[in-house]
């Protein structure tokens, strides 16, 4: 059942991660477990973050975001978001991580 | 005094499987008065943080069967109220769990945002806490009225 939480690809040296399920303190944990596993596997040069299949996120997806930068950042890897609705959008905004460093909030 | 449409009382388990549980449920109770996308995301995601707070941190480390409870009220006016209360270890310093970035949970789940979700997204936000007796969050919020209606 975890497989279904997140789906990994990759292109070129990007490691796309596409989160599929609702994103609260219940679920982060092991979105967490399953995307750190791949990072360290696969060594990706940029770690995109795809929020197109997310319905759902509170403040324990800010945490996600927060520790999967600095997961990418010891392999050397950046950080990327895509595909947030507006109202995870208003969410990203008001935590301000879009200033930390590694981490880029794509349109 | 303001006429009330509607109220719904729930006891949830303080399981974190509940969380999603306490969402629906919200979801399910304002639907009749069809707030915009915005606003019952605002609602969903306030509810979520309060009900996240009670499990992960109210009844840290405590044994047994332990409890989230919530109330929500929808008004004539539009108003939607929502409060959640538990029966945990209190909060001893109100101003400080409010701020923003502070947590004593665990970094890598918890950020320190949620009571600024909660104040964000809402529009009024009060909390009220007895150390070792229990805390109590009640949020506003006032629907935009429904477009072509009075």
């Amino acid at each position: 059942m975890d497989n279904e939480l997140v789906t990994f690809s990759r292109a070129g040296t990007t490691l796309i991660a596409r989160i599929c399920c609702e994103i609260d303190h219940h679920t982060a944990a092991r979105i967490r477990t399953r995307i750190d596993r791949a990072i360290f596997l696969e060594r990706p040069k940029a770690v995109c973050l795809n929020f197109k299949d997310v319905r759902f996120m509170d403040s324990s997806g800010i945490a996600l975001i927060l520790g999967r930068v600095e997961t990418s950042s010891a392999v050397g890897a950046s950080v990327h978001l895509d595909g947030l609705s507006p109202s995870l959008y208003k969410l990203v905004r008001l935590s301000g991580i879009e200033r930390v460093k590694n981490l880029t909030v794509l349109p | 005094m303001k006429r009330i449409i509607n109220e719904m009382k729930l006891r949830l388990p303080a399981d974190s499987r509940n969380e999603a549980v306490a969402r629906s449920c919200i979801s399910a109770f304002v639907a009749e008065a069809n707030p915009t996308v915005e606003e019952l995301c605002d609602l969903r995601c306030a509810l979520s943080e309060a009900v996240t707070n009670c499990i992960v941190h109210a009844y840290r480390g405590r044994e047994g069967l332990c409890y989230v409870y919530i109330s929500a009220r929808l008004y004539e006016t539009r108003e939607v109220t929502l409060e959640i209360s538990d029966n945990g270890c209190g909060i001893e310093d109100i101003e400080r769990a409010r701020a923003p970035m502070f947590t004593t949970g665990d970094p890598t789940e918890r950020c320190g945002m949620g009571f600024l979700v909660m104040d964000s997204f809402t529009d009024s936000l009060t909390v009220k806490s007895r150390p070792g007796k229990g805390t109590t969050v009640l949020m506003r919020k006032i629907l935009a009225p429904v477009q072509g209606e009075k």
